[in-house]
């Protein structure tokens, strides 16, 4: 018997064991499996401080850590139909849609918000992977219009973060559709001037992969991501040979000629406001104007200002 | 010989017997000629009554007979002086997506699509039409080649999906489609698709974002396949057949849901059985659907083709 059971009143050790305290604090990395106190690896942005491995992160924390000090402003999306196919399966697709969003903070598998990138006015699309795997169906394909939509309204750069499996298969070929939308939706981004940058997270595969996830000016991916269009197990099923290990990560895309960088996420908004800046800062000695003030100065040189 | 589908059973049954009468010689052959007419004449029907109403997972069995009508069908019946054009000029040719110049009751065509193969050797050769990057690279090199001189483009789906390989994986099997979608979303010049088969997933629609999407009457168009929607959703590869039902992956579903713009019927007992007529009548859809696009500035053209997919799904579904 333990000096707790012996001294610790029965209550109280029952309060202790119900709040799951201890695996609260520490999380163990799935990569070198060494233990992280949770306010170190809150601080390290969900990277672990031993190795390296970034983690899979919440929208909400992937807005804070993309945006200039954290600050953005999220937008409701439009509102869609519904499990257009009455789908189900072992499941009523409409009551995986109500499970899901008890426990998510958005209505869908995106959220879409806009401030300021590098001190330039920015949209980025945030992909949910906790959120039935991040799935693209209408809903998700309506917030990637809306949010190319803001973008060329606000004359902002566009930012989409994908972390998806693919398709939602319980919208059938209106998932599929979704592939033509998305990318519609970028190329009108496009056409405007405006640069539209991805960042491809862990995982990005199927039909998000082979879509606007692919058509940046600008592609960049965390380390380690998993990117790729089939999926791992159905590639070994098809060619029966067991892949290598770096097989479709971010690193494996680097050295195939399919993205521009690998970023560490605690240099993400550094490299992307670089970025912005001298796509969107072209002469020196322009100054960038804060959107929010440039009402007031309409005769500033180098910033476009209102919406 | 027809290759017999497992419902087909009684039809084959009753072309057996036909055939047999036919090759019986005596003298009582008026009364053989009599049986004959009156056996085709049940057969007809029989025909009409199942093909009237196939299942979704034997629609599926249909768009994927090994009899269908392929890509080098249509190329055989329909189109003149097809001239194929190889290559992406960036790795390779890969031959599950073919393509090239032709000519369509006297109009220049850039004709590009999957082809299946249909026996061992061609099937290897076309990869079972699952093709690599270089086939889409292939696709937009020729429709950005069609945009330059002005020449409509037109695609023939047929596709289980893209190649899920590790060599595709390697040359950006997602970049290669992601840029087709886009360059069908892109060029200036009428282009219309017809899924003459099966319309598999993202190697489906790379070549499938058009003015103008048709799909034969007994053909699928799916974000996945039903084994896969099965082994997925249903954890057993068993359930196909109830996947087939739920994804709404027929002809006839597609039209209500506002996927596709029409649907071209196919001959009785599907477009296995009569390859020319089926042929003849997607030549006389794709002519219908180029006049409709004719004089029609290349500019509004790429907007109502971007417009289209745009307002999809956003009304008329709930
Ligand atoms: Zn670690």
């Amino acid at each position: 018997m333990s000096w707790l059971t012996e001294f610790v009143r029965p209550k109280i050790q029952q309060l202790v064991r119900r709040t799951d305290v201890p695996e609260n604090l520490w999380h163990k990395c799935k990569s070198c499996e060494q233990m992280i106190f949770h306010r170190d690896l809150a601080k390290n942005n969900h990277v672990c401080q031993h190795c390296g491995h970034h983690m899979r992160i919440s929208a909400q924390n992937r807005l804070e850590l993309l945006f200039d000090g954290g600050k953005y402003q999220t937008i409701e999306l439009p509102n869609v139909p519904v499990d257009p196919l009455k789908f189900r399966d072992q499941k009523k697709y409409t009551d995986r849609l109500k499970a899901a969003q008890a426990k998510a903070t958005y209505k869908d598998a995106l959220a879409v918000a806009h401030g300021e990138v590098g001190g330039h006015a920015t949209v980025i699309a945030v992909f949910d992977f906790s959120f039935m795997g991040g799935s693209m169906g209408i809903a998700v394909g309506e917030g990637i219009v809306a949010a190319a939509e803001l973008a060329s309204v606000q004359d902002a750069a566009l930012i989409i973060v994908p972390a998806s499996g693919g398709a939602r298969m319980q919208e059938g070929i209106l998932s599929l559709m979704q592939m033509a939308r998305t990318t519609a939706a970028i190329e009108k981004v496009k056409e405007k001037g405006l640069p539209y940058f991805v960042l491809l997270t862990d995982p990005t595969t199927g039909g998000v992969s082979a879509s606007f996830a692919m058509l940046g000016d600008i592609q960049v991916a965390e380390p380690g991501a998993q990117i790729g269009f089939a999926g791992r197990r159905v590639i070994e099923n098809t060619i029966r040979e067991k892949l290598p290990d770096d097989f479709q990560t971010a690193e494996y895309l680097l050295d195939h000629g399919m993205v521009d960088m690998v970023v560490p996420r605690n240099e993400l908004n550094a490299t992307f406001g670089r970025l912005i800046d001298m796509i969107r800062r072209t002469k020196p000695g322009a100054s960038i104007v804060p959107i929010k003030d440039a009402k007031k100065k309409p005769d500033t040189k180098g910033a476009k200002a209102d919406k | 010989m027809h290759n017999f589908l497992d419902f087909e059973k009684p039809i084959a049954e009753l072309e057996g017997k036909i055939e047999e009468l036919r090759h019986l010689t005596g003298n009582d052959e008026v009364n053989i000629a009599d049986e004959v007419a009156r056996l085709q004449d049940k057969l007809t029907k029989l025909l009409q009554g199942t093909y009237g109403k196939l299942t979704p997972w034997q629609k599926t069995q249909v768009a994927r007979h090994p009899d269908r009508p392929h890509f080098t069908d249509y190329i055989g019946h329909l189109f003149e002086d097809f001239t194929p054009l190889s290559g992406d000029r960036l790795f390779g040719e890969d031959e599950a997506i073919i393509g090239g110049l032709a000519r369509l009751q006297g109009r220049s065509v850039m004709v590009i699509g999957h082809e299946k193969g249909h026996d061992t050797e061609t099937r290897v050769k076309h990869n079972f039409g699952s093709a690599r990057p270089e086939g889409y690279r292939k696709a937009v090199r020729l429709m950005r080649m069609a945009e330059r001189f002005n020449i409509p483009v037109v695609t023939l789906v047929d596709t289980a999906g893209a190649f899920p390989g590790a060599d595709a994986e390697a040359r950006g099997q997602s970049e290669a489609i992601a840029r087709s979608i886009e360059t069908c979303l892109d060029i200036k010049v009428p282009l219309i698709s017809i899924v003459i088969g099966e319309g598999g997933s993202g190697g489906a629609i790379a070549l499938a974002v058009a003015n103008t999407v048709l799909m034969l009457e007994n053909s699928i168009y799916s974000v996945i396949s039903p084994e896969g929607c099965a082994s997925i959703l249903w954890r057993s590869g068993d359930e196909a057949k109830t996947a087939a039902e739920a994804l709404r992956l027929t002809a006839q579903d597609l039209l209500q849901l506002g996927v596709i713009d029409d649907i071209i019927a196919e001959p009785l007992g599907g477009a296995q059985r009569s390859p020319a007529e089926a042929c003849k009548r997607v030549g006389a859809a794709i002519i219908k659907a180029l006049e409709s696009m004719d004089d029609v500035e290349g500019g509004v053209l790429k907007a109502r083709r971007r417009d289209k997919f745009l307002e999809m799904g956003r009304k008329g579904l709930n």
